[in-house]
């Protein structure tokens, strides 16, 4: 069986897998990351998404064996260790970002990459475009581009605080 | 998902030597093969990852064209600052495909032998008339394109490279299926010199030359020389997400914009 040596979050694995291993459920099954989410079998969901050295992947629509090597960087990786959430966590909640959840950790790894690309800042249209590969049936994703505006304003070092939603 | 074996050749001739086993097939971004495995609607014995290829990466100006290696990603084509100022349409297109994850991985030479109708990709190797580099010849974007998901590509064939001629004007517009962002009809023109092509996608079951727009544009390089013209839905697509008549519909209404695009 072929074996994978990858980084997670920081830690290094080595597993064995199959060949048909998907990076999903290396990540669910074995190193039991529940955070990443499964919502189709037709890669068009986007709850799956994780970082593959830094950029936002449909983790659910790559073998495992294809992230030999790699940096991957799940929804568990992105807290402080002393449980400080990342801005778009925090933003995410101040904004109500999420109804069920199911979508959101694809959500925020897919944000964060989003957000990284824009280093000059965002517009609300780059938001609702860049969330093309996300799905979210509960939300009707306002809350989310709210969200990930604000979350941008700390990431890019505009604000020191995610500013604190309209009442 | 059926297990398989897993190969990661090193180079271009040991890959074709794995897949001269009828059993295997190449995977390259696997935004295409990986769905269609996860459905069962493919049993490979075994597949070979072209990724760790590198003769098959980058992208590079070479005399009057931009030759992108196989394993380019749609991302990188459309964010590549020399295709943007040679080819812009170029990068449109690949910066419009599917979405920001499968433009992350998926890539043009998957693509491009995927030959799937309603792909971005085959139009813009159509319309700007590129060359297609394998590990064995050169083929002609015109001899390339043979049918529904076929082409000129053997069995143990690898693309290596697009070659896509500098052009003087390109634009390329579709009309997207909103929910998986494939092409329900999209129109890629080119004008060099005096040569006109006009590709059109996602209408028909393989991209194809429309030979009317191309005769009308290159006579006057302008909407107006579209006015006259109607796309036939004989033989175009029709499913769930439009007649055959509502696509030879969009494949005017986009010719417009691709034209427009283009300037
Ligand atoms: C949700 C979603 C939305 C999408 N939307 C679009 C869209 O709007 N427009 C669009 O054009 N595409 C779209 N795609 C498809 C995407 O662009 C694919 O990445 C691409 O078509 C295939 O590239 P790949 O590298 O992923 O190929 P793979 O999946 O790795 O391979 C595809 C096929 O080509 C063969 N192959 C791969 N590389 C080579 C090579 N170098 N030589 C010979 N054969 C090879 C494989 O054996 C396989 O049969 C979408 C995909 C998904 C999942
Ligand atoms: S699980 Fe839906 S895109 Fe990956
Ligand atoms: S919060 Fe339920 S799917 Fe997005």
């Amino acid at each position: 069986m072929p074996q994978v040596t990858l980084t997670v979050n920081g830690q290094a694995h080595t597993a064995e897998v199959e060949g048909r291993t998907l990076l999903v459920e290396l990540l669910r099954e074995k190193l039991r990351l529940t955070g990443t989410h499964v919502g189709c079998d037709t890669s068009q969901c986007g709850a799956c998404v994780v970082h593959i050295n830094g950029e936002s992947v449909k983790s659910c629509t790559t073998l495992a064996v294809m992230a030999d090597g790699a940096n991957v960087t799940t929804i568990e990786g992105l807290a402080a260790a002393d449980g400080t959430l990342h801005a778009m966590q925090e933003a995410f909640r101040e904004y109500h970002a999420l109804q069920c959840g199911f979508c959101t950790p694809g959500m925020v790894m897919s944000a964060i990459d989003l957000v990284n690309k824009h280093p000059d800042g965002i517009t609300e249209q780059q938001i609702r475009e860049g969330l093309e590969g996300n799905l979210c049936r509960c939300t009707g994703y306002h809350n989310i581009v709210k969200a990930i505006a604000a979350a941008a304003d700390v990431m890019h070092g505009k604000r020191t605080e995610i500013a604190r939603a309209a009442e | 998902m059926y297990d398989f074996a897993y190969h990661k050749p090193a180079s271009v001739a040991d890959a074709v030597k794995l897949l001269a086993d009828p059993d295997t097939k190449a995977i390259s971004g696997g935004h295409t093969l990986l769905p269609a495995l996860k459905h069962r609607l493919n049993r490979p014995s075994a597949l070979v990852d072209l990724s760790g290829i590198a003769e098959m990466k980058g992208i590079r100006r070479q005399g009057n064209a931009i030759v992108v290696g196989a394993l380019t990603r749609h991302v990188e084509v459309a964010t590549n600052a020399e295709v943007a100022a040679a080819i812009p349409a170029l990068a449109y297109m690949a910066g419009h495909i599917g979405d920001v994850q499968v433009r992350n991985r998926g890539t043009i030479g998957g693509s491009v032998s995927n030959n799937d109708p309603a792909a971005d990709y085959p139009a813009a190797v159509l319309g700007l008339g590129a060359t297609v580099h394998t590990s064995k010849r050169k083929i002609a974007a015109d001899d390339f394109f043979l049918g529904m998901f076929t082409t000129a590509l053997e069995a143990d064939e690898i693309l290596v490279a697009v070659e896509f001629p500098i052009v003087d004007k390109a634009g390329y517009a579709k009309m997207k299926n909103p929910a998986s962002r494939y092409v329900m009809a999209g129109v890629f023109v080119s004008k060099a010199g005096g040569a006109v092509r006009v590709a059109v996608n996602g209408a028909g079951p393989c991209v194809f030359r429309q030979a009317d727009m191309e005769k009308a544009l290159a006579a006057n390089w302008s909407a107006d020389a579209l006015a006259g013209i109607s796309q036939s839905p004989d033989g175009l697509n029709a499913d769930i997400h439009g007649s055959a008549e509502y696509r030879a519909h969009l494949v005017g209404v986009m010719a417009k914009r691709a034209l427009a695009a283009a300037g």
